[in-house]
């Protein structure tokens, strides 16, 4: 883990293998469970991974307060280390990132690759297109968010200190962006015809936080993305099924 | 030692149906209008008997629960403000970093001191943890929000020169300028409930009352001094009236009346943390280090909320099966004739150093309306004067 200078913010950034640029965003909660998989990935990508800010040991910042802000950081980063033709891969939270980034400038990135992103509101007003985890016990949260919660979710008793606070500060940073409105930007979806580069949307059969229907519902208002649904996962794939998300992704870019 | 009557206004009839859960998730067909107006009504007489009776008056609001069917604390403020003539109206309180629209706060506290005849005392608090949900209001950054809507209101109040711009992080107007200003001048007492050192010393810095509710036999010397080392850090005093303290209080002509009257009040406090552990520990609420000691705690995965009271010893204690002596022995309760309550609150006073505002919860749970009354009664004629002099 190295820390970026980005336009004077520090940016915990993991970094490694070679090969083509590969920008990872990582999901709203678990982010240690997902090194395993980047590290799978950097056997055939140059993988950037920064930690969003308020993540990991590096303090978050009293202006850095949406996922607007978060869309435009990640920019300068492109910038800053002076990228292109980058695949950009963004799991829920970061696929919304990820989304934010695209409207308001794809120059730098060739493909995108969305793993179980929120951030659109499809549903109607009395609907939720997320399921309310901030209302839910974990008992009835695990089964929703992994396809075998009892192998993946995580295990209190058997984590240390420092891993509890680090699952606190996600839940902390997941309210910080993502309470109100929920998971989502209400003006989002008029824009989505922006977001016009190849765009592979995958998603876990069994994901009943955000429901393959939502998936399938964002690859239709994208102008270019196909859905590609991976077996046995929930909402987190790349925890859950990480070959069969990176075998998609590899076959989705040679294409 | 002035002397304020509480109640929550617990909606208790639903409580059997209930289980684990008696908040956010309780669908309101469990509350039939009729009975609850008849709680109203019930609650109100009791608060207004307290203007002749010599003791003053404390509101509070929860919302989407069977424990408080206050869900507006301005409402019985608003009562009680024409029908009271003497007694004090605190409102503790008002959960200003849940109120999306802090000019509003204003605007009501001050019509309701001018109404009152500036008898209004004004409680900001941050609220229960169980809040934020039917709130929708972000706990992750609920403490500046809190302190933003405390600036703006109190700007809102003292400012009479016409209307002033405000554009803050969380709150954005740009004419304010609210009428009528309030009856005291500059503005009602600030009072502000506390449950640790830490917010206890900010208190203290700012020189406000606190109210510290249920705190306790082991925890409140802790929470006492650090307002008095934060009111020190400022040069100010810390007088007795700074210090108010919360407690379950059931007098009887016996020591077996007391304690049932006690008993059947500390329904409340068997009840009121029957919660969700994702509703008591919403993200960011809680630091980062009090969230993961709850993480580890049995049972948070399975939604059993932690719940516990400390007794002198040390030993803790689920208050849902405590008894009477048990909340006594914690400093939660004080109960039986009004010479063991006198007994009671003199000791507890000198353990934290003593306080100027007995918070009595004298209703709650089950008691009925006469043993209420009778409660309230004894108190005003047979404690107070006893205990007048303290404070």
């Amino acid at each position: 883990m190295e820390t970026l200078d980005i336009k004077g913010f520090p940016v915990e950034t993991h970094i490694a293998g070679s090969g083509p640029p590969l920008l990872y965003l990582h999901a709203e909660q678990y982010v240690e469970q997902v090194r395993p998989h980047l590290d799978a990935l950097a056997k055939t990508w140059r993988v950037i991974a920064p930690r969003h800010p308020g993540y990991g040991a590096a303090a978050g910042a009293a202006d850095l307060r949406s996922v607007d802000d978060l869309a435009y950081l990640y920019l300068d980063l492109l910038d800053e280390l002076k990228l292109d033709d980058v695949v950009l891969v963004g799991a829920s939270l970061g696929g919304w990132i990820a989304l934010e980034m695209c409207v308001r400038n794809r120059a730098r990135l060739s493909k995108l690759v969305l793993v179980s992103s929120v951030g659109v509101k499809f549903s109607g007003r009395e609907e939720r297109d997320f399921a309310d985890l901030f209302y839910m016990s974990d008992v009835e949260a695990f089964p929703m968010l992994f396809a075998d919660w009892q192998r993946h979710a995580p295990s209190y008793a058997a984590m240390s200190t420092g891993q509890l606070e680090e699952l606190a500060r996600e839940r902390q940073m997941l309210a910080h962006y993502g309470w109100r409105p929920y998971l989502h930007n209400p003006g989002l979806k008029r824009w989505l015809h922006r977001v016009d580069l190849p765009t592979l949307v995958l998603w876990g059969e069994a994901d009943g936080f955000a429901k393959p229907s939502y998936g399938q519902s964002l690859a239709s208002a994208l102008p270019n993305a196909e859905l590609t649904v991976v077996r046995e996962a929930g909402h987190y794939p790349e925890i859950e099924q990480s070959e069969a998300v990176i075998r998609a992704i590899d076959a989705f870019v040679q294409r | 030692m002035k002397v304020w009557h509480f109640s929550e206004l617990a909606y208790y009839p639903a409580w059997e149906e209930l289980g684990a859960q008696l908040r956010n998730v309780v669908p309101s067909r469990l509350c039939d209008p009729k009975v609850a107006a008849d709680l109203y009504h019930r609650g109100l007489d009791e608060w207004a008997l307290c203007d002749e009776l010599g003791l003053n008056i404390m509101v509070n609001e929860h919302h989407a629960t069977a424990t408080c069917i206050d869900s507006v604390s301005t409402i019985p403020m608003a009562i009680l403000a024409r029908e009271t003539k003497k007694a004090r109206l605190l409102c503790l309180g008002m959960p200003i970093g849940n109120r999306f629209d802090a000019v509003r706060v204003a605007e009501e506290y001050s019509m309701l001191d001018v109404i009152s005849r500036g008898r209004v005392e004004m409680g900001f608090v941050k609220g229960a943890p169980f809040e934020v949900t039917p709130a929708n209001s972000n706990p992750a950054d609920l403490v500046t929000r809190f302190w933003e809507a405390h600036d703006l209101i109190l700007k809102a109040m003292t400012t009479h020169d016409g209307p002033f711009n405000w554009e803050g992080r969380y709150f954005q107007y740009r004419q304010v300028n609210v009428w009528p200003r309030p009856y005291q001048q500059p503005h009602p007492p600030v009072w502000l409930t506390v449950n640790s050192p830490e917010s206890a010393q900010v208190a203290g810095e700012r020189g406000y009352v606190i109210g510290s509710l249920n705190t306790g036999y082991v925890r409140t010397p802790a929470i006492y001094a650090a307002y008095r080392k934060g009111a020190a850090s400022q040069g100010r005093e810390a007088t007795r009236d700074r210090f108010a303290y919360m407690a379950i209080v059931g007098v009887g002509s016996t020591r077996e009346e007391g304690y049932r009257r006690a008993d059947q009040i500390l329904d409340y406090s068997r009840t009121a943390l029957r919660v969700g552990a994702q509703f008591a520990f919403p993200p960011g609420y809680q630091s980062v280090a009090a969230t993961a000691q709850a993480l580890r705690s049995p049972g948070y995965g399975k939604g059993v909320p932690m719940r516990s009271i400390a007794l002198r010893n040390g030993r803790q204690v689920d208050p849902i099966g405590a008894s009477v002596e048990e909340f006594i022995d914690a400093g939660i309760c004080f109960a039986g004739t009004p010479d063991m309550v006198v007994e009671q609150m003199r000791a507890f006073y000198g353990h934290v150093g003593g306080f100027g505002h007995l918070l009595m919860m004298g209703q709650g749970g089950h008691i009925t309306h006469d043993d209420t009354v009778d409660n309230l009664t004894m108190f005003s004629k047979e404690v107070l004067p006893r205990v007048a002099e303290l404070g």
